[in-house]
């Protein structure tokens, strides 16, 4: 059974065709990647599943159970968690207390003590390896340990399918490395993830399918080494310089790599 | 480098940062006029800090910022973008609501001379994609042309100095090679550029020179073919 289910679905704003007829599902325990070109619809896709957006047509189930018409609210509650690209934690409070609130927004009926809601919290920060900075003010942390955040509050709900809106935009290569551990890791807690990112590392590095949107359409689908060599994906995004420095071996004087 | 009465920025001894918290330490670097001019180093490290502190966005504790002759420190930062220094924001900053021509006039708000809407021809050749969207609003262009549109409004103080943060943030493979490109076209057209860029093989491939920064301090400076074969940079960098 598909954990999550698109039929054709389209959603417009004015004029322009945010998607067009996008169908496909999410399995259990997969890394589904979204690319496409800036403006392709990756995040209105993201929106119409968290119910941030409504769609104009076609049907989304979680669990075989359509959830077109269901608030964004119930669907956190059934277990759809997400980050949003521009992060906006709650200012005053503290990292831990920040996440406090993700637990405690995910037990809505648990009746949980603050101090367990606390302890809840401590265990997602030392997921995502903020736990040294809990009793940060939110705005002391740098753009990655915001991003980190994100995906505790996210996490703190304890979803079982996760949407992640470029939480790596703007890391380097090495704090990427470390992003894709701990993406691998929530994955070994038996989380399942759509994620939209730009840096292909993380495509090729942890997901098992990816899906290229452009102009609201879906272009090409399947493991990421094909789509990634896929004429039609480098014309509409990645852009010749890619193709030619991932195709032939690298140009003298450059890495070190060979033998 | 000690003094140097041709560099067209020279900054000697800077500790800046918020607050009472230092974020920078003693930096001293330089540019060249026409020089492209790589800044790397870890998120955090203060590079963001430093754009700010020389747009005057940024507490100044010590050390001296000198640029085209004349001296920076507690200078307000509209004057600071009429000498000639202009800072193209990280996330790209633009007036959502107001058209694309709007938001590019405002970065020539200080400019009084005849030559603005020349050079907004001449911005519009570097990019043309933006000719038919003049008159829409900014908020409504993709993350590629919004990041031209803030380049194209930083070019609009006719600076002798762009200072870019991070343009490829949030961009398609595609889109950051044209960005960088014209950044590349920029700079070869005489405006000398600092970039901040977390994609340090692009950023090293077009630069001149780069300096690193580490926790707030210079840790390494070079030549950019240097920097790019140093072990230190590639491993800590470049992830190889």
């Amino acid at each position: 059974m598909s954990l999550l289910a698109l039929r054709e679905v389209s959603k417009r704003f004015g004029g322009v065709n945010a998607l067009s007829g996008v169908s496909f599902a999410v399995e259990p325990g997969e890394i589904l990647g979204i690319i496409g070109p800036n403006g392709a619809g990756k995040t209105t896709l993201l929106n119409c599943i968290s119910g941030v957006a409504r769609l104009d047509a076609g049907d989304i189930s979680w669990k075989e159970q359509s959830i077109k018409d269901v608030a964004p609210y119930r669907r956190a509650h059934l277990g759809i968690g997400r980050t949003f690209q521009i992060v906006r934690p709650f200012p005053s409070m503290t990292v831990r207390e920040n996440t406090a609130m993700g637990v405690l927004f995910g037990r809505p009926h648990s009746r949980l003590q603050p101090a367990a809601a606390m302890k809840a919290a401590d265990e997602v920060l030392e997921l995502v390896g903020l736990v040294e900075k809990r009793e940060y003010p939110v705005l002391r942390l740098t753009v990655p340990d915001r991003k980190r955040l994100e995906l505790a509050r996210a996490l703190a709900m304890r979803p079982q399918l996760l949407l992640l809106d470029e939480v790596m935009a703007g890391l380097n290569h090495v704090e990427v490395e470390q992003a894709l551990s701990m993406v691998r890791r929530i994955r070994e807690n038996g989380v399942t993830i759509v994620l939209i990112e730009h840096v292909m590392k993380v495509i090729i590095g942890v997901c098992s399918r990816a899906i290229v949107l452009n102009f609201g359409r879906t272009l090409a689908e399947g493991p990421p080494e094909e789509v990634l060599k896929d004429r039609r994906v480098i014309e509409a995004y990645l852009g010749e310089r890619y193709a030619k420095d991932h195709e032939s071996p690298p140009r003298p004087g450059e890495g070190h790599d060979g033998p | 480098m000690g003094l140097d009465m041709t560099a067209l920025l020279e900054v000697t001894g800077l500790t800046a940062g918020f607050g009472s918290t230092p974020v920078l330490f003693e930096v001293s670097l330089d540019v060249q006029p026409g020089e492209l001019m790589a800044l790397i180093g870890a998120n955090g490290a203060g590079k963001s800090t430093l754009l700010g502190a020389l747009s005057g966005l940024v507490q100044i504790f010590d050390g001296d910022i000198r640029f085209d002759g004349r001296r920076l420190v507690g200078l307000r930062p509209e004057r600071i973008v009429a000498s000639g220094l202009a800072h193209v924001p990280q996330g790209r900053r633009l007036f959502g609501t107001m058209s694309v021509e709007r938001n590019l006039l405002l970065g020539g708000y200080r400019r009084h001379d005849s030559g603005v809407r020349q050079d907004l021809q001449r911005i519009l050749r570097y990019f043309p994609a933006l000719a038919d969207k003049m008159a829409r609003d900014a908020g409504t262009l993709s993350g590629g042309e919004q990041q031209m549109v803030a380049i194209g409004r930083g070019l609009m103080a006719r600076p002798k100095l762009l200072m870019i943060d991070e343009p490829s943030l949030g961009l398609a493979p595609k889109i950051v090679d044209r960005v960088m490109e014209i950044v590349k076209e920029i700079n070869q057209d005489g405006t000398a550029v600092l970039l901040v860029e977390q994609d340090v093989t692009l950023a090293l491939e077009i630069a001149d020179r780069g300096y690193v920064l580490e926790d707030g301090r210079v840790a390494m400076s070079g030549r950019a073919q240097d920097l790019r074969r140093d072990p230190a940079v590639r491993k800590a960098y470049l992830g190889v």
